[in-house]
């Protein structure tokens, strides 16, 4: 028999029997329709004739007594079995809503809470900048140890392991520098020109800035990932604990490998590069490569490749600090350590753009 | 100076916040020398935030924090840095250092703060581990053991420097009730042989009743203290109803 609620009134006492089997999938009664448009001073509910019930019910038993209790009548749920008439009024009770936690905020609000976070991340960034330094002075007074061990591993994953992807994109620009430049050069019969333009572009720029970006891709966002995980595993809040800094545990020996590993990386950057060019030009230009070795000699020069490796040690250093800092920062759950990498690595590309701008006006003025 | 009477841990009028939430004020409590002293409530009360503020991994809005008469949450980097040294913590999930075997995450410790040779640390690591019950187990990583291990291990690091006093964080959480109750007796064991003080966040009412000397409950309400004194005193004694409620928990199956 399907579930039935059948309401009669008795005096002021609406009573409401409910009969049949009562079960989510079926159709059920719902309170609103039985009660109508009735003015009861008092409910009454009887299950004598339910059969089998389950949540479908003590939904309508739960609504009922809400209903009341906004009406400010009595339910009498006396005559209901005792398990139906508890978890009654433990759903009329779910039905009454707290204060709702509002999320939404004024513009007003929004741009304090914006300028409040970014101050507390300028202080950060400079927290972090002075406690490295701190740090490095310890250690080079020889107060402190040093983890030559992390040191030597990081530098392995970092450098050697990077060769490939390295050696990929750094070859690959190097041809793209040739075939672009030998479009303009071939106009003025400049083909030769081609070794001079990728010598100068590799040393001066693009073998740093190519294998910085690697880095701050392959390297930085890893940083981040396992010093996020280690944070949202309490493994950094045991180093603090135990009065050991996470900078000169974790942050220093990254640090140091990467802008170690960052020039010899950049060198070897270099060399794939011109090999890259050399390549272009031996094979669409049918230009010798000692042709090309001994044109591009006649512009590159040790300033050219101490420019590219000042540069890169830089850009090491941004790449291991963005990284480890961003780690740091990361909030302690699954999605604060992903956010961490991601952020890792736009923070690593965006500050090697604006070193490099810088570099160019600083090389610029000292004539270098 | 140390003295006897003067209690291991002061804290005085504490308030503490977790983001911008202010979840306690107005907290204070002291921890007797050699006492297994229980930080209890239900769960969101503020236990763990409690505890962050009394070790420095978070720095109070209000109150201090003493250990021997000395202020922790007023001293410098460098006298801080001193009194780390004499306490350890046993966190929740073990917060072993992942890339470092057992034996070298108890060593870290002690290369840290010790002149003893690699060797000797070795052994002591071993010692340390055997302790906890886990000889053999010297060279695995974190990964490669069981989450009742991890924290058996986490204990042993925080053990390592022989602090005088340690702080466990749910020591209990997540483990099956056998192994809970040795890891109780190993925290008495500890107690009885080398007089640590022991302060213990939980809301295991069988380690509570078992090992406490004493308990201070927090309540979300009062965002404060609403109970001291030992379990028994508080379980049988004219007590708050959440504390009684707390502390003499029935079946939920009535008969």
């Amino acid at each position: 028999m399907e579930a039935r609620a059948t309401a009669r009134t008795e005096g002021d006492v609406l009573e409401v029997a409910l009969q049949g089997s009562w079960s989510l999938g079926g159709a059920t009664p719902r309170w609103g329709s039985v009660v109508g448009d009735a003015a009861p001073k008092a409910v009454r509910l009887r299950a004598d004739g339910v059969s089998h019930w389950d949540t479908s019910l003590i939904v309508f038993v739960g609504e009922a007594s809400h209903w009341c209790a906004d009406k400010g009548i009595a339910c009498d749920l006396e005559r209901l079995p005792e398990r139906m008439r508890l978890l009654g009024g433990q759903f009329a009770k779910s039905l009454v809503t707290g204060e709702l936690n509002d999320h939404s905020r004024s513009l007003f609000v929004e741009v304090g809470l914006a300028t409040r976070n970014a101050m507390s991340q300028a202080r950060e960034f400079l927290g972090f900048i002075g406690e490295c330094w701190l740090a490095a002075k310890r250690l080079v007074s020889g107060q402190a140890g040093f983890r030559w061990n992390d040191c030597l591993s990081e530098m392995q994953k970092c450098g050697a392991m990077a060769l490939p992807i390295v050696s990929l994109i750094s070859f690959l620009v190097g041809i793209t520098l040739a075939y672009s430049g030998a479009i303009v050069l071939r106009r003025f019969g400049g083909d030769i020109w081609v070794a001079d333009l990728i010598g100068v572009a590799m040393t001066r720029e693009m073998g740093a800035m190519m294998a910085g970006i690697v880095l701050a891709g392959r390297t930085g966002a890893a940083y981040a990932a396992e010093i996020g995980s280690m944070k949202s595993n309490e493994e950094i809040d045991a180093l603090t604990v135990l009065g050991i800094s996470p900078v000169r545990f974790l942050v220093l020996p990254r640090v140091l490998a990467v802008g170690l590993m960052m020039p010899l990386l950049a060198l070897y950057a270099n060399a794939l590069g011109i090999l890259g060019g050399m390549m272009v030009a031996y094979v669409d230009l049918g230009i010798p490569p000692a042709a090309y070795w001994i044109e591009m000699l006649t512009i590159v020069d040790l300033p050219d490749i101490a420019v590219g490796v000042i540069k890169s040690i830089v850009y090491g250093l941004i790449v291991g600090l963005s990284g480890c800092l961003r780690g740091l920062q990361s909030e302690n759950n699954a999605a604060g350590v992903g956010q961490s990498a991601t952020s890792a690595v736009v923070t690593g590309i965006l500050y090697i753009i604006v070193a490099d701008a810088i570099f160019a006006v600083l090389f610029q003025a000292i004539g270098l | 100076m140390t003295t006897d009477a003067q209690p291991a841990i002061e804290v005085t009028e504490l308030a503490c916040s977790y983001q911008d939430y202010k979840v306690l004020q107005g907290v204070s409590f002291s921890v007797r020398h050699a006492e297994i002293f229980f930080i209890v409530g239900g769960t969101g009360v503020g236990k763990t935030t409690l505890l962050r503020n009394m070790v420095g991994l978070a720095t109070p809005v209000h109150g201090d924090v003493r250990f021997n008469g000395r202020s922790f949450t007023g001293a410098d980097v460098v006298e801080r840095q001193e009194m780390l040294k004499t306490f350890g913590l046993s966190f929740q999930g073990g917060a072993l250092w992942s890339s470092l075997t057992l034996r070298e995450n108890i060593a870290l410790p002690l290369e840290e703060y010790t002149r003893l040779p690699g060797d000797e640390i070795g052994r002591i690591a071993a010692f340390r581990l055997s302790q906890v019950g886990l000889k053999g187990f010297e060279d695995y990583y974190p990964s490669e053991i069981s989450g009742g291990m991890k924290k058996r291990a986490g204990l042993a690091r925080a053990l390592a420097l022989d602090p005088t006093i340690v702080f466990f964080d749910e020591p209990s959480a997540g483990l099956d009730p056998v192994t809970a109750r040795n890891l109780d007796s190993l925290i008495l064991d500890i107690r009885d042989t080398f007089g640590t003080t022991i302060v213990i966040v939980s809301h295991d009412v069988d380690s509570i009743m078992g090992i406490a000397d004493r308990l201070i409950m927090l309540d979300r309400d009062t965002r404060g203290i609403i109970a001291e004194g030992s379990p028994r005193q508080l379980a049988t004694g004219p007590s708050d109803p959440k504390v009684l409620e707390f502390l003499t928990r029935r079946s939920v199956r009535s008969g």
